[in-house]
């Protein structure tokens, strides 16, 4: 009886279990172990190269740092820009005003949508088709001619030009999160400093930033996560790693894989570029934790 | 009397300044989307020189065309099926899954709920090109059951995680109730606790909904037939291959986006939910 119950138990857990272990644990364990080979992803033979695909990565793949640079660079808008947005349309909906519930519904209506598509449609509002760019027609229009651009074709602007269509996809998120944060501080407190003689400045100062830094750092861990990974954006908006100008380290993943047959080197750059990401979210997980301790 | 005129022009001014820096954001949110709605009723020649938001005469042509010889019908179809049968296959799985974690005592529980939610925080760039050899091993390439177990096997940490939380706080007098009544482990899983669970579960629908119609990278290297191909990968081919038909590409756009955003602002309110229980991770 008592087995027969234990057994019900596995029963519940059997089918997330096996589709997991199939389709997540097995994959996750081949990646480690297809790093170590050289293998072009039909051959039934695989040649052990150890750690020289790792090696490689490090030493003679000015692609791979190039690419990690660009990410860099978008996440860095990201940080900043976008979560600076983010954090002021918060800041102006926390209050008493009309059409709050609005502005929250359109605000993460660029989120929800495929990041092919938002590439897509940026690019046809951007890009260089003589006629079908719509701010270089505004440029000219409000009298700026000299600031009419091909943005996407330049190799100097392509990248800034992704950073600023992902940072418009993304502000969403952090807005959403903001606002959630900003609403679960108590009125009282800003009540009660007002009677103390402070000004909107100092309360915001000493009240609304110290309680909005775990928040921020939810924020921050988040951002960097998702804009380090962008790549499909890239597809649609630019259509592709433009020579290396807007090169990402998920991008070459794939070009590893679909375009020089390398499963193995594939392999090693997603562990190297995994790696990467859990230590920068650690050194953000500690910073908060610490934050955390030294605000309470 | 002058301090209270005063005071109430200043609120006055704050509040028309803050209403004008949310009002150009949603300018800026919203100006591409009708750009691409409007533009897909454009003809090849008047899209680069009508340069009106609104077009002069309305071309709905361009979807007919894009439906049916661009095959964005059966992308289309192709993208509910694969949401539906995914977004029913986490529902039944994780939700199995996570009430037996949150109810049941059994060996291996907890290790096994570490394992879920350590797939949760850790990022793996590259197990798309170990997937891909595992399906072609399995036959499972270029098949839509392939598809659909994987993107439910992406799914379910995060499902198990929303759904084992509310589990743990919901009270346990009506399922004990139904046990004295006699109903199976399962019964009291189908009868009681899912019923309960209705608004985390519209959570988990909707995320998971999202997720697999935005989906890309893995149909993009699962399919190789154009039968198979949900709608971000068909764009991506069209594209290659209609390059200068920009109306066409943006009613099949218009085709890709608008579900999604007729779910959000219907569904919105979990959303909300979802993002600020600050469990779902984008």
């Amino acid at each position: 009886m008592k087995l027969k119950a234990v057994l019900e138990n596995y029963v519940f857990v059997l089918p997330a279990v096996i589709i997991f272990s199939i389709f997540y644990i097995i994959p996750f364990v081949w990646v480690f172990q297809l790093g170590l080979y050289e293998w072009d992803g039909i051959l039934p033979t695989k040649l052990f190269v150890g750690i020289n695909n790792f090696k490689e990565i490090v030493f003679e793949d000015p692609a791979w740092w190039g690419s990690l640079w660009n990410a860099g660079y978008i996440t860095l808008i990201a940080l900043t820009f976008q979560n600076a947005l983010a954090f002021l349309l918060a800041w102006a909906c926390d209050r008493e005003i009309r059409m709050k519930n609005f502005y929250r519904m359109v605000f993460f209506i660029p989120p929800v949508l495929s990041e092919i598509v938002v590439g897509m449609v940026w690019r046809f509002i951007i890009n260089d088709i003589d006629g079908a760019n719509i701010i270089n027609r505004m440029l000219a229009g409000m009298g700026f001619p000299d600031l009419v651009h091909n943005w996407l074709s330049d190799p100097e602007t392509a990248l800034t030009m992704v950073a600023l269509v992902h940072s418009w996809k993304g502000f969403g998120w952090g807005f959403l999160i903001f606002l959630a944060g900003l609403q679960t501080i108590p009125h009282e407190l800003y009540e009660a400093s007002r009677v103390d003689g402070a000004n909107a400045r100092e309360s915001f100062k000493k009240i609304t930033i110290p309680l909005m830094i775990p928040v921020m750092v939810l924020v921050a861990i988040l951002t960097v996560l998702g804009s380090m990974q962008v790549f499909e954006l890239i597809l649609g908006l630019v259509g592709g790693e433009f020579a290396g100008h807007t090169s990402v380290p998920a991008l070459r993943i794939l070009a590893s894989m679909r375009v020089s047959s390398r499963f193995g080197y594939a392999c090693a750059q997603g562990i190297s570029f995994g790696l990467i990401l859990v230590i920068i979210s650690f050194i953000q997980y500690r910073f908060s934790h610490k934050a955390r301790q030294a605000s309470n | 009397m002058k301090t209270a005129v005063y005071y109430k022009t200043k609120k006055i001014t704050i509040n028309a300044l803050i209403h004008i820096f949310l009002l150009t954001m949603v300018v800026v949110c919203v100006f591409p989307l009708l750009w691409m709605v409007f533009s897909s009723f454009k003809t090849q020649e008047t899209i680069f020189r009508d340069a009106s938001l609104i077009p002069r005469e309305f071309h709905f042509e361009n979807y007919c065309l894009a439906w049916q010889q661009g095959g964005f019908g059966r992308y289309f179809l192709n993208s509910i099926l694969y949401t539906a049968s995914v977004v029913i296959g986490i529902i039944i799985v994780s939700s199995l899954a996570a009430y037996a974690f949150s109810r049941f005592r059994f060996p291996g529980r907890k290790i096994l709920f570490i394992i879920f939610m350590a797939a949760m925080m850790i990022p793996v760039p590259g197990s798309f090109v170990a997937l891909y050899v595992l399906l072609n091993k399995l036959h499972l390439r270029d098949t839509p059951f392939g598809y659909i177990l994987c993107m439910i096997s992406v799914g379910l940490s995060t499902s198990i995680f929303l759904l084992k939380t509310f589990f743990d706080k919901m009270p346990r007098e009506l399922e004990d109730a139904a046990r004295i009544d006699g109903c199976s482990k399962l019964g009291i899983w189908w009868h009681v606790a899912l019923p309960l669970a209705r608004p985390v579960l519209a959570v988990v629908v909707v995320f998971n909904a999202l997720n697999v119609w935005n989906e890309y990278i893995l149909a993009l290297i699962i399919f190789d037939s154009r039968k198979f191909m949900p709608l971000q990968v068909a764009l991506q081919t069209f594209r290659g291959e209609f390059v200068t038909n920009y109306p066409l590409l943006m009613a099949g756009l218009t085709i890709t986006a608008l579900p999604i955003i007729l779910v959000y602002l219907l569904m919105q309110k979990y959303i909300v939910k979802g993002v600020t229980s600050g469990a779902v991770f984008g």
